[in-house]
């Protein structure tokens, strides 16, 4: 099976700080990954570079075997890269209709049909358990709300690599139990790359993990291979335990 | 916006356009040609808006995209001898390459290297004017004789001197221009603005080029500008550089933040109130001017939104 994404060598450099080291990273198609390390690691830098939110210093990335190094950003959402928001941007004064509609018409094959807009949108909106909050302001909604409305606008772009930028923080633990079942839900029809926080959501979730420190990968495995890795360990509490 | 009732939304539009048609038949002489003029300055108005209001690019040389019609209209008649319509459509076109080349070179900056931007390329397009005095007139402009202001159809001669085929040709230029507008604003590409003037970074993340969104923007916004400035010289027969300066570029965004900034019909209404408070005003003192200035002041303290903008805030939300 050939990955869906590669990034081999890939760099950037913030003034002298290397964000992100020659970075080597495969993902597999079907696969749920999360991302974790400190704060500072490069998580979003390494996942803004793949979304073509900012350009690498060097280094190459080949998402279904084309090489997109090159391309802009909204290139790369047309061929099915997702990027949902660290912090969370959704368009505070528009409805969250209108939010989730802005996605859904872009994917839209066929020109006209304004039924097709609204069935598409009411059905991204009815995953994420937001249909009946449609024609409320997206800046009124609860940040929960607008979190989950940020992952109905992912789906509504219909992804096939949808990039999650600690969807969970600041939800509520029983807003975390349903965001974990739609996680699995949107699993079935795309990969899911997931930088994430809180452990127990990764250690649920994920099929395999990568630990990022410093700019580069420290380590990568599966969930109970990560628990025990006396390196990873070290990295988040500072010392061999 | 894109849930609201499209009915009463297109009734209202058409109920304006009625009332503008009636209002031919009922105004004294001095009303009727005043309103003509506004006519065609509200669609100037609505050019800006769709810029400013839809898309959130505030450019202080809009000037230019009016001058170029103005100019691209009066000069086919005077310097080539070209009929009305022909003269017409050369000056939309003078105004929709000239906005394609400055949006290619504005956009690349944006907020207020955007307005320092427009307001330079206005200002080189105004003293431009003034180099080629005798072709352009200068600062004295020119005049468009009567005689080539007629549209002659064979049997019958449209006068665009006579007022009543004036107000009616306005009145169909702006309901032409009020009806795009609305369908635009109401078309997905609308909605596509509105993302770029809330969110732009987002909407790029959504998958949209966002660049050439604003750049068909600013093609339309100009050519609808465009469009008033040749009606304007065929209509009211006077080429001058004031119409290229720097007030006129100023004008339109008074007007739009009068009447309401993103609202199909605030151009039009602010038009009209600037309008009506320097006439009312002016017949009272000669420092009309103050007045203005200070109901401009107490509008935006008390309605930052325009009058049509306030009014779909308060109460009439559907209001496209």
């Amino acid at each position: 099976m050939t990955p869906l994404l590669t990034t081999k060598d890939l760099s950037r450099n913030f003034g002298g700080l290397r964000a992100v080291d020659t970075v080597d990273f495969t993902l597999m198609p079907g696969e749920i990954r999360a991302v974790i390390g400190p704060n500072g690691a490069g998580k979003t830098t390494f996942v803004s570079l793949v979304s073509g939110r900012i350009q690498p210093s060097s280094g190459a990335i080949v998402f279904d075997g084309a090489d997109i190094t090159s391309q802009p950003a909204y290139i790369r959402v047309r061929q099915g890269i997702a990027y949902t928001f660290q912090i969370t941007s959704v368009f505070a004064n528009l409805s969250a209709y209108d939010n989730v509609a802005l996605p859904v018409q872009r994917t839209l094959s066929d020109g006209r049909s304004k039924g097709a807009v609204r069935a598409g949108v009411m059905s991204a909106l009815e995953r994420t358990g937001l249909a009946d909050r449609a024609n409320m302001p997206a800046g009124q909604l609860s940040y929960g709300h607008q979190r989950l409305l940020e992952v109905a606008m992912g789906l509504a772009l219909k992804p096939r690599l949808l990039i999650l930028d600690e969807p969970t923080q600041g939800l509520a633990d029983s807003e975390i139990d349903n965001f974990i079942a739609l996680v699995r839900d949107i699993a079935k029809g795309a990969t899911v790359l997931l930088i994430e926080h809180n452990m127990p959501v990764v250690m649920q979730l994920a099929d395999r993990i990568t630990v990022f420190n410093a700019g580069k990968i420290l380590a990568e495995g599966t969930p109970e291979a990560i628990r025990e890795n006396a390196a990873v360990q070290e990295a988040y509490l500072g010392t061999a335990p | 916006m894109s849930e609201a009732s499209p009915a009463k939304a297109y009734a209202l539009h058409l109920g304006i356009i009625a009332l503008l048609f009636v209002l031919s038949f009922v105004l004294p002489e001095y009303y009727h040609g005043l309103l003509a003029r506004i006519m065609v300055l509200a669609v100037f108005a609505m050019g800006y808006n769709m810029l400013f209001g839809y898309v959130g690019l505030l450019s202080l040389g809009h000037a230019m995209f009016f001058g170029a019609g103005l100019y691209g209209a009066g000069l086919a008649i005077i310097q080539l001898g070209w009929g009305v319509p022909a003269a017409f459509i050369a000056g939309i076109a003078c105004g929709a390459v000239l906005s394609l080349i400055i949006g290619l070179l504005a956009l690349r900056t944006t907020g207020v290297a955007f307005m320092i931007v427009t307001m330079m390329f206005a200002q080189v397009f105004y003293l431009l004017i003034l180099y080629f005095a005798n072709w352009t007139g200068g600062d004295q402009g020119q005049v468009v004789p009567q005689p080539a202001r007629v549209l002659d159809f064979g049997a019958t001669a449209l006068d665009l001197t006579n007022p009543t085929v004036r107000y009616m040709t306005a009145l169909a230029l702006f309901s032409f221009v009020l009806l795009v507008t609305l369908a635009i604003v109401r078309s997905r590409y609308g909605r596509v603005l509105v993302g770029i003037r809330e969110n732009e970074e987002r909407t790029k993340m959504l998958g949209y080029d966002t660049f050439s969104n604003k750049l068909m923007a600013v093609v339309v916004s100009g050519t609808i500008c465009a469009a008033s400035g040749a009606a304007y010289a065929l209509l009211f027969g006077y080429v001058g550089s004031s119409f290229a300066s720097v007030q006129y570029s100023i004008l339109p965004l008074l007007w739009v933040l009068l009447g309401g900034a993103a609202t199909t019909i605030g151009p039009l209404i602010g038009t009209v109130f600037m309008y009506y408070v320097i006439d009312v005003t002016s017949g009272y003192t000669s420092a009309y001017l103050l007045i203005v200035g200070i109901a401009l002041i107490l509008l935006v303290l008390f309605f930052p939104k325009g009058i049509l903008g306030t009014i779909r805030q308060r109460w009439l939300g559907w209001l496209p």
